[in-house]
């Protein structure tokens, strides 16, 4: 491995452990279960169902963004909160994840018809 | 931003081979490991399953889109959410997908195949977060912990809530 592709699996791996920080509390966890799979949602949605109060909820979800893993866009006078996985596992973390798999298949393919 | 996959690779063989390697479903399932239910017809689901060891519970889905013959082949398909769960209830249609298209060109000594996967942009974060999980050794256990809690989060939370 080069000392530049090292140089930079170590930056991901201190960019990944300041994400694990970030979800290393279980309202936080919540707040991240909730926003993950569905539409953004506004503070007041994200409080309903919580003993915590607006404010609580909100110092969370400012932890949050500050890793990058929740973002805030607003709609109409409200903010909106989402979820972004870039972070932890980005499109291209994911595309070449399926490309070494295309590899191997390839491969297979290539004994498969030559053979 | 929308990250391609492309492959180029020469294979000794004739076009007319390698066609019936990608399109004949028996063969096609031979080489890329999974059991086809039935042959591959264009705007038909295609279901089967995964018949690499270890990954036998995971379902095969995709929508053949173009058969021209000899020159491309092509299906979308959604990506699993996880390789881990035996995930039966999943209902793919209407999930976003990937294309996959697998183009044939005669060479001298035989063909060229080029693949390319594309639309990646458009998948939704869980199924990113399973890469991520698989590429990064180190934060394998970690991030199994995650995602068992936000199941069991979810869950538990979607019995909780009464009306």
């Amino acid at each position: 491995m080069s000392h530049r592709s090292r140089s930079s699996v170590a930056a991901k791996r201190r960019r990944h452990a300041f994400v694990f920080a970030a979800l290393g509390d279980a309202t936080r966890l919540s707040l991240v279960a909730k926003l993950c799979r569905g539409q953004p949602r506004s503070i007041s949605q994200l409080t309903q169902g919580s003993k915590l109060t607006r404010q609580a909820i909100t110092k969370h979800l400012r932890v949050l963004e500050s890793v990058g893993i929740v973002h805030s866009v607003r709609k109409g006078r409200e903010s909106r909160f989402e979820f972004d996985p870039e972070p932890i596992g980005g499109i291209k973390e994911y595309a070449d994840f399926v490309s070494e798999q295309w590899d191997q298949a390839l491969s297979r393919l290539k004994s498969f018809v030559e053979d | 931003m929308n990250s391609v996959i492309e492959k180029r690779i020469e294979l000794k063989a004739p076009v007319s081979r390698v066609w019936r390697a990608l399109t004949d479903y028996r063969e096609f399932g031979e080489w890329f490991r999974v059991k086809l239910d039935g042959p591959f017809a264009p705007g038909q689901v295609s279901r089967g399953r995964i018949t690499y060891p270890g990954y036998e519970h995971v379902k095969w889905e995709a929508v053949v889109q173009k058969m021209e013959h000899e020159r491309l082949f092509s299906f979308t398909w959604p990506h699993p959410k996880s390789l881990d769960k035996v995930d039966t209830a999943l209902d793919y249609s209407g999930e976003p997908s990937t294309l996959v298209e697998f183009r044939l060109e005669k060479t001298a000594g035989g063909t060229l195949l080029v693949l390319t996967e594309s639309g990646f942009d458009k998948l939704p974060g869980d199924r990113r977060l399973e890469a991520f999980r698989r590429n990064d050794g180190g934060w394998t256990e970690q991030m199994k912990n995650v995602e068992n809690y936000l199941a069991n989060y979810v869950s538990e939370n979607h019995v909780a809530q009464k009306p």
